[in-house]
C-alpha cells in the first residue's frame, strides 16, 4: 500500500489580502482529482471511529469509498441516507471536535479530511443538477406545524412531508434557513447553497410561510385548533450583553444586529439594498465562539483597518472552529486575550470612542473544565474604537413560552423536551434544536429535528402520548 | 406578498394606507405595531397599527414620509403590493377604567393614539385629548379624535387652528387649573413625549409614552431598540412600545436614533435622483 500523505490534501482558497475585500466564499472547494485523492487517504477501518463521532451517524467510510471510486452520486446517496443538509454540515459542521477528532488518522498525522469530502459530494451534486426527490409516502391526512425554519425545523418539516403528513412550516422572519441566512455570513456559506436545500424541503410537499411570528400572529394554542402536531424549533435568538455602564452607545451591536443587517439584509450592499451599517474603522468584536469570528471578519470586509477579538481566557479555550480561528489569523484579525471590557465611553454625541479592558489570568477549572479566568487588579487600559460588537452568547427567545402558559420551560428559557423523543410538557407539541438545548451546532439542531419526527410520526399513528 | 386596498392623503407627506390582512387584522389590539418590507432590497420599517377592522380583514397604518422608505412606501396605490407584512407586534396598551385620562398627541402620533383613546373611552373613562400640529394643513384625523373624546384641545405653532402654541401648554393649563388627571398617554416625536413627562413628574400623574426606537427584526432577536428604563435595558419591540415616561432616558433614545442619519441622508438622495429620472419608483 502507498505511503499516506501525512497532511489533508489542501483545499485552494482565496488569499487573505483579496478575500477581505469581498464577500465571497472563501474556499473554492476540491476538485474531482483532489477529493479522490483525499478519499484514498481513508483506511477504510473495519471499527470506524470516526462514525462514532458524527452526532448523526453518517456512514462515513462507505461515503469517502464511493468518493475513492469516483461514484460520486452513490456517494451523496450515502450521505443523505443520514444528513440531509451536507452541503451545509461540510462547510459549518465543528469536525475537529467530531468525526475528524475520532479518525484514526489523527493520532499521528491529520486526519481525513472528512467535512472537506463532504462538502465535495454534495457540491458535485448541485453541479450535476441531478437532485432526487424522494417518493412520498401515502397521505395520512394528519396536519403538522412547524415553527421556525432553522435547521432543526428543516430538517422536521422534511422528515414530515416524506411521512405523507401536511406540513406546514412557519417562520418569523422574512426569509426560511434560521442562523444559516441571518447569522452565518456568506463568506463562510454562501446563500444559494441554503437556497437550495430549502427548496428542495419545498418540493417534498412543505408549504412554508414567512413573516409569521408564533406567539404574536398565532399562539401555539390557536394553531393546534387547525393541526394534530406542532415542532417548535424557533432557536436561541436572544442576545446578550453585559450591562455595562456605555453599553447603550452609538456604535456598539450585539452580533445579532450586525450579522442580520450584514447577511440578512445585505447591509453590506448598501445603498443598493436600504438597510444600513455602520463600517467601523476600528471594531472591537467581544467573544470567542463562531459568532465573534464570524462578526469579526465581517467588520474587515466592511471597511475596517483595525478588527479585534475581545476574548476572557485564551486561544486554546476558544470555542470557535479551528478553520475559522486559522482562516481570522490570515486575515490578521488582531486576538486580545485575556482581556474584560468593564466600560465603554462616548463623545459628546453618543458615539462609543474608547473601551476600558481589564487583563485577566488564568485560575483553577470551572465547571466546563476550562481554566477560569481571573481579574488582574490595576490592569485598567483603554482601546480606542469606533464600533464594537457584542459576541458573548444568546439564549433562547421567550416569545412563545410567555404565550403558550402550559409549556415547561428551564432555567434559562429554553423549553425542556425529552432528548429521546423531542416531546414537551404539552400534548402534541415537540421541540428541538437550540431553544431546547441552548445556542449549541447546527448539526445537533438537525438530529433534534428527525429524532422528534421519528416520535411525531409515532404519535401521530397511536394517538399515545 | 400583501395587497394595499386603499389609500389616502391625509395631509402633505402624510398617507393613510388599508391593507388586506386578516390575520393581523383579527388580533391586532391597540398600542401594537407592524413591521413593513415593501420590497427585495427594502428594509423593515416599524408602523403603528392606527385601526384594525377586524370582520374586513383590514389594518389600517398612517405614516409620514420622512425618508427613503416612507416615501416609497407613499409612491404605491390602492391594487399595489408590498413583500411582507409582520405583526402585530410588541405589547397592547394597558386599558382599565382609570377615570380621567388625558391623551397627548403630536404630529403622527394622532393615528397612533386613536385606537387608545376609543379603547379608553369604551373601558369607561373620561377622556380629554390634546392634539397638536405645526399648522392648520397638517392636523389629521380630527374628527376621529373627537369622536372618543369627552373633551378634545387643539394647539397649533402658528395659531393657524385651535390655540397658538404647544401641546405642553394645553396640559400645564390643565394641571393648572386642577382638573382631575388620573392617566396620561402622550404619542408623538421624542421631544414632546419627554416634555409631557417632565410635566407630569411632580405632581406624580402616572405617565405612559409610546418609544419610537430604530428597529429591525422587532422580535427581540437584534437589541437595536434597547431603551433605558429606570436605569435597565429594555427591547421595546418586546418589552414595549410603551413605557411609564417617568422612568426613561429620553437622551440616550435621541441619541440613538440618529445612529443612522448620514446613511439616511445618502439614501434619500439617492432617492430623489431616481424618482426625477425615472419612473422606477427607486427600486
Ligand atoms: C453567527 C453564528 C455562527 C454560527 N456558526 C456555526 C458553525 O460554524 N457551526 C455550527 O455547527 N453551528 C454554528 N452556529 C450555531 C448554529 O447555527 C445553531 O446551533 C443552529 O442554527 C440552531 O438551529 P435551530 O434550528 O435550533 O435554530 P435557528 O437556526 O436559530 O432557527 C430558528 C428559527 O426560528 C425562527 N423563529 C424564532 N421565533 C419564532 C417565532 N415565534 N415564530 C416563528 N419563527 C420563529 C427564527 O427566526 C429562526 O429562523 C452559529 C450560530 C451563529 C449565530
Ligand atoms: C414602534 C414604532 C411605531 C412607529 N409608528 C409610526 C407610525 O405610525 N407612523 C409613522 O409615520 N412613523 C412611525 N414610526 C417611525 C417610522 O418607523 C420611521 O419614520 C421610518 O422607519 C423611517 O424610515 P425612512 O426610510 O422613511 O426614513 P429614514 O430617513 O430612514 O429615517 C428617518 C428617521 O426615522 C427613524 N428611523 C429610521 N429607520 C428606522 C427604523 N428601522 N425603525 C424605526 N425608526 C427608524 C430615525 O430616527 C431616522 O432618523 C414608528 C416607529 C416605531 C419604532
Ligand atoms: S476513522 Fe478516519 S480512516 Fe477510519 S474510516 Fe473514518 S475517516 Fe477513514
Ligand atoms: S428590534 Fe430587534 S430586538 Fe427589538
Amino acid at each position: 500500500m502507498a505511503k499516506i500523505n501525512p497532511k489533508k490534501t489542501p483545499m485552494i482558497e482565496q488569499t487573505a489580502q483579496e478575500r477581505v475585500k469581498n464577500f465571497k466564499e472563501v474556499p473554492f472547494g476540491y476538485s474531482e482529482e483532489q477529493a479522490v485523492e483525499e478519499a484514498k487517504r481513508c483506511l477504510q477501518c473495519k471499527k470506524p471511529f470516526c462514525v462514532a463521532g458524527c452526532p448523526v451517524e453518517i456512514d462515513i467510510p462507505g461515503f469517502i469509498k464511493a468518493i475513492a471510486e469516483k461514484d460520486f452520486k452513490n456517494a451523496i446517496k450515502i450521505l443523505k441516507k443520514k444528513n440531509v443538509l451536507p452541503a451545509i454540515c461540510g462547510r459549518v459542521c465543528p469536525q475537529e471536535d467530531q468525526c475528524e477528532k475520532e479518525c484514526v488518522l489523527s493520532k499521528k498525522m491529520e486526519p481525513v479530511g472528512i467535512g472537506r469530502l463532504e462538502r465535495f459530494a454534495a457540491d458535485w451534486e448541485a453541479a450535476s443538477g441531478e437532485t432526487d426527490i424522494p417518493e412520498k409516502h401515502v397521505l395520512t391526512g394528519k396536519r403538522v406545524a412547524v415553527v421556525g425554519a432553522g435547521p432543526a425545523g428543516l430538517v422536521f418539516a422534511g422528515d414530515m412531508a416524506q411521512l405523507g403528513h401536511e406540513v406546514t412550516l412557519f417562520e418569523a422572519l422574512h426569509k426560511a434557513g434560521g442562523v444559516l441566512v441571518y447569522g452565518i455570513p456568506e463568506f463562510r456559506l454562501p446563500k444559494a447553497i441554503v437556497q437550495r436545500e430549502i427548496e428542495y424541503i419545498e418540493k417534498l410537499g412543505v408549504k412554508l410561510i414567512t413573516s409569521f411570528v408564533v406567539g404574536n400572529t398565532q399562539t401555539i394554542d390557536e394553531l393546534l385548533k387547525e393541526y394534530d402536531a406542532i415542532f417548535i424549533g424557533t432557536g436561541a435568538g436572544l442576545p446578550w450583553f453585559m450591562n455595562l455602564p456605555g453599553e447603550n452607545l452609538n456604535g456598539i451591536y450585539s452580533a445579532n444586529e450586525y450579522l442580520v443587517r450584514s447577511n440578512l439584509m445585505k447591509a453590506y450592499l448598501f445603498p443598493e439594498y436600504d438597510t444600513p451599517i455602520v463600517k467601523g474603522k476600528q471594531v472591537a468584536t467581544i467573544g470567542g465562539g463562531n459568532v465573534a469570528m464570524d462578526s469579526a471578519r465581517t467588520a474587515l470586509r466592511l471597511g475596517a483597518d483595525k478588527s479585534m477579538i475581545i476574548y476572557r481566557r485564551s486561544k486554546t479555550e476558544m470555542p470557535a472552529r479551528i478553520e475559522e480561528i486559522h482562516h481570522a489569523e490570515e486575515e490578521r484579525i488582531q486576538f486580545e486575550f485575556l482581556t474584560l471590557p468593564v466600560k465603554y465611553y462616548g463623545d459628546e454625541n453618543g458615539w462609543v470612542k474608547e473601551m476600558e479592558c481589564l487583563r485577566m489570568e488564568l485560575g483553577e477549572p470551572d465547571a466546563s473544565g476550562r481554566r477560569r479566568p481571573i481579574t488582574i487588579p490595576n490592569s485598567e487600559f483603554r482601546i480606542p474604537v469606533d464600533t464594537v460588537v457584542v459576541a458573548i452568547g444568546q439564549s433562547p427567545n421567550p416569545l412563545i413560552p410567555q404565550t403558550t402558559p402550559d409549556l415547561q420551560v428551564g432555567k434559562h428559557g429554553n423549553i425542556i423536551a425529552d432528548e429521546k423523543t423531542g416531546r414537551t410538557s404539552k400534548k402534541g407539541v415537540f421541540a428541538g434544536g437550540d431553544i431546547v438545548t441552548g445556542a449549541a451546532t447546527v448539526i445537533l439542531a438537525m438530529g433534534a429535528g428527525r429524532i422528534a419526527a421519528k416520535s411525531c410520526h409515532e404519535y401521530l399513528k397511536t394517538g399515545i402520548w | 406578498m400583501v395587497k394595499i386596498s386603499k389609500t389616502q392623503e391625509l395631509a402633505q407627506n402624510i398617507k393613510l394606507f388599508e391593507f388586506d390582512s386578516p390575520l393581523i387584522a383579527r388580533k391586532a389590539q391597540p398600542g401594537q405595531f407592524v413591521v413593513l418590507r415593501i420590497n427585495e432590497p427594502g428594509e423593515r420599517i416599524p408602523l403603528t397599527i392606527a385601526d384594525a377592522k377586524k370582520e374586513e380583514g383590514v389594518l389600517v397604518i398612517v405614516f409620514q414620509e420622512v425618508g427613503k422608505s416612507t416615501r416609497l412606501l407613499g409612491t404605491l396605490k390602492a391594487g399595489d403590493t408590498i413583500m411582507d407584512l409582520i405583526g402585530p407586534l410588541g405589547k397592547a396598551s394597558e386599558i382599565e377604567k382609570f377615570g380621567t385620562v388625558v391623551c397627548v398627541a403630536g404630529g403622527v402620533g394622532t393615528p397612533e393614539i386613536f385606537p387608545v383613546a376609543r379603547a379608553l373611552k369604551q373601558a369607561g373613562n373620561r377622556i380629554i385629548s390634546i392634539v397638536g400640529a405645526r399648522n392648520k394643513e397638517l392636523l389629521i384625523m380630527q374628527e376621529e379624535m373627537q369622536s372618543v373624546s369627552d373633551e378634545l384641545y387643539i394647539t397649533t405653532d402658528d395659531g393657524s387652528y385651535g390655540r397658538k402654541g404647544l401641546v405642553i401648554d394645553e396640559l400645564k393649563r390643565l394641571i393648572n387649573e386642577n382638573v382631575k388627571i388620573d392617566k396620561v398617554f402622550a404619542v408623538g416625536p421624542v421631544i414632546m413625549m419627554k416634555a409631557v413627562s417632565e410635566t407630569t413628574r411632580p405632581f406624580n400623574i402616572a405617565t405612559v409614552v409610546s418609544l419610537n426606537p430604530i428597529m429591525l427584526d422587532a422580535t427581540g432577536m437584534c437589541g437595536v431598540c434597547r431603551v433605558e428604563i429606570d436605569g435597565e435595558t429594555k427591547f421595546a419591540c418586546v418589552d414595549g412600545p410603551e413605557f411609564d415616561g417617568h422612568k426613561v432616558n429620553f437622551d440616550s433614545l435621541m441619541a440613538r436614533l440618529k445612529t443612522y442619519i448620514r446613511e439616511e441622508k445618502e439614501s434619500m438622495q439617492l432617492f430623489s435622483k431616481h424618482t426625477h429620472s425615472c419612473t422606477c419608483g427607486g427600486k
